[in-house]
């Protein structure tokens, strides 16, 4: 009965609550279980309280039976990467230097799950503040990939990623500022949506890029992917980057098919990938074809620039959005003999090396007399990554390319070379560059078994036609 | 330009003085969350994880900071433009994200002025938004943070919203610098937008000052003085460091630019740490706010709105009583003494009167005024204007207007002053006539000098309760009276 629970998506999970094939406590028994089998070896969580998680359960099977009716995500159970706030569970973003902080409010995006009955079982691992793309980055623990435990789960979302993988949570947040959401989906074999920015409330995810990041889920399936998506998207009060308008409705959507809908490969991307992904995704186009829609080629040289743009802007605003910690209000503090030398010590021993690295490269892009060589040229060439996309589009709807160009690698093949992890987002990040939406979704294996994914790009606020898209390769690769 | 005698700090030198001044908004809530902005409450009392910088907070614009930003910038003259938020990033422990949001290469207003009260035009380079910090105080050592065994921190200030005006270095003498702070905080007041107390911090003045023989072109090396909370201090400092500058040059010395604090008990700026000054701000836009883009149809409502400002009200004056005082007119053009000046004139009132009663009595009746609103102030004038009570009683009259609520005229019988008609005033005078039958001879023989006396002895012994004005009329009638007999 446990396994079986594990397979259901969320449509089938509430289908068999509402008919009581199965009880919420039941749900989370399965999950409990799973979670005992599975989390020595994989490391994807921080903190798990599945106690909590059972007596919530316990209060819904009750209003369930007083006849209430339960929010969308009642009996679904999900992992929250550790970068969103949360009064019930510490917040560490995987860093010394926030170890213990409990925040005094949720997230929006906690808020919002927690309005339609999700149940919370922790909170997952995360490269130190969000920045790395293997979770190696955890001042905690390193998290396996599910797949093979010699490799990494991809990140900085990788203890999400890895959770819903192993089946330890129907449901992952993460977020994602270069990929942070999409590769450790891809390198996990699951679904991984960052969502137009804006789209989603950032209030209360702690700031890694404020201009880039954005939350999303990652799930099992698209379905699961658009459900999750619904719950979280719209307007927030508390974020003034939010956008106004109503959030697309997607479930009802993903059936409206890809007939004639325009899909241009990005070829430039696909040559950089390994000749097993460059396969998979030739499969997901196939696929797509198979259902109408209509392939072509296109190269979009642009793409290439903003990885350099990337590293740039985001330790720029990281350098800033990290000040904050520095011992005086919350968090690690170390002593010192003045002010000055506290914040240093603690600064010190409270931030890991990537996280320093970054520090350091953002204080320098915006320092006097480098600003304009570095951050405005930067931000020029975030325009110019705008109007690439911009240009591509009036041809095209759909932009269709690897979402990382291996699949998992090995933990501690990338440690000594920054370079060369960076090189990881590099199809992912033009996404973040343009506040685009970007969808990966499972395409197959590598010969060694390795979850290759591939990617589907939009122009903004496309997020209904992405859907529509990533549901066409998931049904056609089945 | 109007030119003005200057006090330089030595003979044939002259002060170059720019000022920022830095005014808390008197919005309800704090500039980027709903915290109150309230001042005097228990420490860290009105807080919450945006004014706190907690990690995932987020900050929002508040509309009514930006409306008052608008309102200053127009009452300033300025171009109120479409604006952008920046981060000003430096470590302090009073600054709980330690960046400041401010706004920098495009502030919501540039490129103003102020016209000061001796005619003098002073630029205004910009008016902009920015968020306050919190309040440290240190304890034990000397009170400054260096020497202090320990700091608390109060952040009930952290995010109260600041408009930071900043002056071209137009300003050329420290009474002058007094005069543009002074004239500044009642436009502030004027608007609405700040309630102007130095003494709590809601108006703070830092002065950048260097000094330069009188007739040359060029700026010299400047000292910013920073935290000037009072007019004494910063008359004071500025005079201080004019001199002190002036000495260096003339002792040959070197002259660095250096930020400066003004030590109020030992009367002297001292050099703040080297430290403190060699920050590199890395300022670049905040990505967490949009762009602020006040609208055309607002700034334009915003206008026709503006209250009528200090300088309008000197014009006023000078077409209504163009004699009057420079002392005088800046009592009466002040805020709070200006809504009865207007009311009274308005109603029809000898605008001679109305400067007195305004610059004098009421001026003494402010700080406690009760129930003495304009109309209520205008009535009694009205009284005094018809001769019906002397200026005298008048003056008692306000008084009791201030404090007791019954209606004024219901106020001059409950004081006795007036019930008494023309007959019993004459009554009264005639008394006085028939004691003193020489004097009253002389009167009306055309000995006018005579009649003070006269009226002086009504008034000996009849008090305050009566008119002087009334009982010169009752003199003059009996006057008629007794010539028309002999006739």
């Amino acid at each position: 009965m446990n396994d079986e629970i594990l397979d259901w998506g969320i449509a089938e999970l509430h289908r068999r609550l509402e008919a009581r094939e199965v009880s919420t406590v039941e749900v989370i028994d399965a999950y409990q279980e799973q979670i005992e089998i599975q989390e020595p070896e994989i490391g994807a969580f921080l903190t798990l309280d599945l106690d909590a998680a059972r007596s919530t359960a316990t209060a819904q099977d009750t209003r369930r039976s007083r006849g209430e009716t339960l929010g969308r995500m009642a009996g679904v159970p999900v992992a929250l990467k550790d970068n969103l706030c949360t009064t019930a569970f510490p917040t560490t973003a995987a860093s010394r230097i926030l170890e213990g902080w409990i925040p005094p409010y949720n997230a929006t995006v906690v808020d919002r799950l927690a309005d339609q009955d999700g149940i919370v079982l922790g909170k997952t691992n995360l490269d130190e503040f969000a920045m790395g793309s293997s979770t190696e980055n955890s001042a905690y623990k390193i998290t396996k990939n599910p797949y093979d435990l010699e490799r990494v789960p991809g990140g900085s979302s990788g203890g999400s990623a890895a959770a819903v993988a192993s089946r330890m949570a129907l449901v992952g947040l993460g977020s994602d500022t270069g990929g942070s959401i999409r590769q450790p989906a891809a390198l996990t074999g699951i679904v991984g949506f960052k969502p137009t920015y804006g789209r989603v409330s950032r209030y209360g995810l702690l700031a890694f890029a404020s201009s880039l990041d954005q939350i999303g889920p990652l799930t099992a399936s698209v379905e699961d992917a658009a459900l999750v998506a619904e719950c979280i998207m719209g307007h927030d009060p508390r974020d003034a980057t939010s956008l106004q308008e109503a959030s697309p409705l997607l479930l009802g959507a993903l059936t409206e098919g890809v007939r004639g809908i325009r899909v241009g490969i990005v070829t430039n991307l696909v040559e950089i990938a390994s000749p097993s992904i460059q396969a998979a995704l030739l499969r997901a186009a196939d696929a797509l074809a198979q259902a109408g829609a209509l392939i072509s080629e296109i190269s979009i040289d642009e793409l290439a620039f903003g990885l350099a743009a990337y590293y740039v802007v985001a330790p720029a605003e990281a350098s800033s959005n990290l000040a904050r910690y520095d011992g005086v209000r919350y968090g690690l503090r170390e002593p010192g003999a003045t002010v000055e030398e506290m914040m240093i010590a603690t600064r010190t021993k409270g931030f890991g090396p990537e996280v320093k690295r970054r520090i350091m490269l953002g204080t320098y892009a915006l320092s006097a007399g480098y600003y304009d060589a570095f951050y405005v040229t930067a931000q020029r060439v975030r325009s110019l990554v705008r109007s690439a996309f911009d240009r591509a589009y009036e041809s095209v709807d759909l932009l269709l390319t690897p979402t990382s160009p291996t699949t998992a690698f090995r933990i501690g093949e990338r440690s000594a070379d920054p370079v060369e992890m960076y090189r990881s987002d590099i199809c992912t990040i033009p996404s973040n560059l343009s506040g685009d939406p970007a969808l990966s979704v499972p395409a197959g294996a590598d010969p060694d078994g390795l979850p290759i994914g591939v990617q589907l790009l939009g122009p903004p606020r496309s997020e209904q036609l992405l859907f529509r898209g990533a549901y066409a390769v998931e049904e056609g690769l089945r | 330009m109007t030119q003005r005698a200057t006090a330089g700090p030595a003979k044939g030198w002259e002060y170059v003085i720019g000022l920022e001044v830095h005014t808390e908004l008197k919005t309800r809530s704090k500039l980027f969350c709903g915290c109150p902005n309230a001042f005097g409450e228990e420490p860290n009392t009105s807080i919450c994880p945006v004014c706190l910088g907690l990690p995932g907070s987020l900050p929002v614009m508040n509309a009514q900071a930006v409306d008052f930003a608008i309102r200053v910038g127009l009452a300033l003259n300025a171009t109120v433009q479409r604006s952008q938020f920046h981060r000003k990033n430096y470590f302090y422990p009073d600054m709980p994200k330690d960046y400041q949001i401010s706004q920098y290469d495009v502030p919501i207003n540039a490129n103003g002025y102020l016209e000061l009260p001796s005619g003098r035009v002073i630029g205004i380079e910009r008016a902009h938004l920015e968020e306050d910090t919190g309040k440290l105080v240190h304890r034990g050592g000397h009170g400054r943070i260096e020497s202090a065994a320990y700091s608390l921190i109060d952040y009930n200030r952290s995010g109260v919203p600041l408009l930071e005006i900043v002056s071209a270095p137009d300003i050329r003498d420290p009474e002058e610098a007094k005069e543009y702070v002074t004239e500044l905080r009642a436009i502030l007041v004027a608007v609405g937008a700040s309630d102007g107390r130095m003494e709590e911090g809601s108006l703070r003045v830092d002065a950048n000052v260097s000094v330069r023989p009188i007739g040359e072109a060029t700026f010299r090396t400047r000292v910013e003085i920073k935290n000037l909370n009072s007019l004494r201090s910063l008359v004071r400092a500025l005079t201080f460091e004019g001199h002190r500058q002036v000495q260096l040059y003339e002792n040959g010395e070197a002259m660095i630019q250096q930020t400066r604090f003004w030590d109020e008990e030992r009367s002297l700026t001292g050099a703040l740490r080297l430290k403190e000054e060699a920050n590199d701000y890395r300022y670049f836009p905040e990505p967490d706010l949009p762009p602020v883009a006040p609208d055309v149809e607002l700034i334009e409502e915003r206008r026709t709105e503006l209250p009528e400002l200090p300088s309008a009200r000197r014009g006023s004056i000078a077409m209504i009583l163009p004699e009057l005082s420079a002392d005088l007119r800046e009592t009466i053009i002040a805020d709070a003494c200006w809504p009865y000046f207007r009311s009274a004139v308005d109603a029809g009132i000898t605008p001679a009167r109305a400067a007195a009663r305004c610059a004098n009595e009421l001026t003494a009746l402010l700080p406690d005024i009760g129930v003495l609103a304009p109309e209520r102030f205008v009535e009694v004038l009205a009284i005094e204007d018809r001769g019906d009570l002397g200026a005298s009683q008048v003056k008692i009259l306000l008084r009791e207007a201030a404090s007791d609520p019954t209606p004024v005229k219901e106020l001059v019988t409950k004081l006795g002053f007036t019930a008494r008609d023309e007959d019993a005033m004459k009554a009264m005078v005639e008394e006085v006539v028939i004691r003193f039958p020489d004097e009253w001879g002389r009167y009306l023989g055309g000995d006018e000098k005579v009649a003070g006396f006269l009226l002086g002895q009504v008034m000996r012994q009849h008090g305050r309760q009566i008119s002087g004005a009334g009982a010169r009329q009752a003199l003059l009638a009996l006057a008629d009276e007794a010539r028309s007999g002999a006739e």
